[in-house]
């Protein structure tokens, strides 16, 4: 690629613009139906960037593809400058998952589990400074078993990020948690950015890639129909407006990308210059969201 | 060539120069721990493990009362040697196989699997955990035979060397099994009803629940296949005199090829475990 072409920058080295995943036309089949159907990608170094996507998407797959438990039918992958089908213990240990288990049981506390795990690591996370930053002190001598839902998953996240992982991944973190539990958790991830660690999640909640992420890329059928800031989202989608009003009696509606020009000719057809019930509305985030995924043939940008 | 000299100015912590990782022994030895703080806290496990061949010593006990199969030797003596052996089997083949699909049913082996764990590591923490509740369970079952019901013990230390080879040869065997047997079971559902099935009929073949002579030859050629045959003849030749011999098939207590068909069984078990142990199903 032509970014590692590049002459070095003036600061910084080439590692450092080399991004954190690359993904070319990745293919995941099962059973003949490709559930990932050809995915580019790309996660810069320290950015959170969140695969969105209905449930069913390929959002999972991908990211245990570019965790190297998955295998892959095609495509190129590289996930911190190695293949993840290839990687082992020292590549491992630079990425993080945040798993849906604690993997040792239900039966150990808090601190014992996070102790546990210190002995895998080559440069773990002191267990009570890591207890402090998932704000789990208090719970510490708490066993598994008796934590909350909100607790548990920020346990979990202790453990994704106990080997000081360069880039963290989050596989749907707030699926089933309260509106509490999910600010806390948002708030926690954006520690994370903060110290530098690239995210990649998975969510098919809007509100929540539109929070966390720098960048979302949308995903639907296997396949990733938009890449950008939230605020950028659906570009073409976003400059169509609705104009609506009230014409005799019957509600009228129009989609134009040049709201101006008919309401200048509304304005002028009505004697009074009055419009009844106008309405002009440009679609949220969610609108276009919905559009996005409903259309999974339209054409990447 | 800058690019490759240049310190990398990456923010996240740790990213420059990473100290190395521990080796597969060290978080083995963590596992040990892990899995005997684990076993410790499930109470039914702990029972289990332990009461289940004293319960059959003294059902043994109580049935056959002081019955002698030999000369000088009582029913107790004689199924003390089975008992140990099933034990052994218990503790090793049947706790491994169930604990390992239960895990990887959980997501507990995917999670180890995304965390670099070496399988060595975790095959370490099982024997770990086996050598010890089997050593536990062990002294439980001779404390109560001897004291509660006069079997006599053996005095001579090569009698307790043979022992100590075959307990943890068949440790060994019973755990690599164990492990290997859970690439070829699906859910654990099925390992929980499957591999205690397996085992209660391998104990039926193996003579501990008959005096080994009355058994049809073609149980015995089926078990000698086996490893739990050749642990219980193993014990045998510990717990009971020299002249019991005669009564095995072959005459003799056959050392040699109890240590054999052990060894065999420990090699077959990792070189299966080696090649088809897998962290997540269907992957």
């Amino acid at each position: 690629m032509t970014a590692t072409q590049q002459a070095p920058a003036p600061r910084g080295t080439a590692r450092d613009e080399e991004p954190a995943v690359r993904v070319r036309g990745l293919v995941k089949r099962y059973g003949g139906r490709a559930v990932v159907d050809g995915i580019d990608l790309e996660v810069r170094r320290g950015e959170v960037f969140a695969l969105l996507g209905p449930n069913g998407a390929g959002k999972t797959t991908t990211v245990e593809i570019l965790e190297g438990v998955r295998r892959r039918d095609a495509g190129e992958v590289t996930v911190l400058g190695e293949d993840p089908a290839t990687g082992g213990r020292r590549w491992r240990d630079r990425i993080g998952v945040v798993g849906q288990t604690t993997g040792a049981g239900n039966a150990l506390t808090v601190r014992e589990t996070l102790d546990h795990y210190t002995h895998y690591h080559a440069a773990p996370v002191p267990t009570g400074e890591l207890l402090a930053d998932v704000g789990l002190t208090e719970a510490a001598s708490r066993r598994v078993d008796k934590l909350s839902g909100g607790q548990r998953r920020r346990l979990e996240v202790a453990l994704g990020v106990q080997g000081r992982p360069e880039l963290l991944f989050l596989d749907e973190p707030t699926t089933g948690m309260d509106p509490v539990a999910r600010r806390q958790f948002w708030t926690l991830v954006e520690g994370l950015r903060t110290r530098g660690t690239t995210v990649l999640l998975t969510t098919h909640y809007l509100d929540e890639a539109a929070h966390l992420a720098d960048r979302v890329g949308v995903i639907t059928a296997g396949r990733l129909v938009e890449v950008g800031p939230p605020a950028d989202l659906g570009g073409d989608l976003r400059r169509e407006v609705t104009v609506r009003w009230t014409e005799g009696d019957a509600p009228r509606e129009v989609v134009t990308s040049a709201p101006g020009a008919l309401l200048r000719d509304l304005l002028a057809a009505d004697p009074f210059g009055e419009v009844p019930d106008l309405s002009v509305t440009r679609p949220g985030l969610e609108d276009v969201y919905l559009r996005l995924v409903a259309t999974p043939e339209r054409e990447t940008r | 060539m800058t690019a490759t000299t240049a310190p990398r100015t990456t923010t996240a912590p740790g990213t420059t120069a990473r100290p190395a990782l521990p080796s597969a022994a060290a978080i083995g030895r963590s596992r040990i721990g892990l899995e005997l703080r684990l076993f410790a806290r499930d109470s039914g496990q702990v029972v289990f493990s332990f009461a289940y061949p004293v319960i059959m010593l003294v059902i043994f006990g109580s049935v056959f009362g002081g019955e002698e199969v030999l000369p000088g030797v009582d029913f107790r003596q004689y199924f003390l040697a089975g008992i140990a052996a099933t034990g052994v089997m218990l503790t090793s083949f049947q706790a491994v196989g169930t604990a390992i699909t239960e895990e990887r049913e959980r997501g507990d082996l995917a999670r180890l699997q995304t965390l670099g764990t070496p399988p060595l590591a975790y095959g370490i923490g099982k024997a770990g955990q086996v050598l010890v509740t089997t050593v536990a369970q062990l002294a439980v079952l001779l404390g109560v035979a001897a004291l509660a019901y006069d079997v006599p013990l053996p005095t001579e230390p090569g009698r307790w060397l043979t022992f100590a080879w075959v307990v943890v040869l068949g440790i060994l065997a019973g755990t690599v099994m164990g492990i290997a047997v859970t690439s070829f079971i699906g859910s654990a559902r099925a390992a929980g009803t499957g591999i205690p099935a397996f085992a209660v009929v391998l104990q039926f073949l193996s003579g501990v629940f008959f005096i080994d002579s009355d058994l049809p030859a073609w149980m015995d050629q089926i078990a000698a296949v086996f490893p739990l045959k050749w642990m219980v003849q193993g014990m045998r030749s510990v717990f009971l005199p020299d002249s019991a011999a005669a009564m095995e098939a072959a005459g003799t207590w056959e050392h040699g090829r109890t240590a054999l068909v052990l060894v065999a069984w420990v090699i077959i078990g990792a070189v299966v475990c080696a090649r088809t142990f897998r962290w997540r199903r269907g992957e």
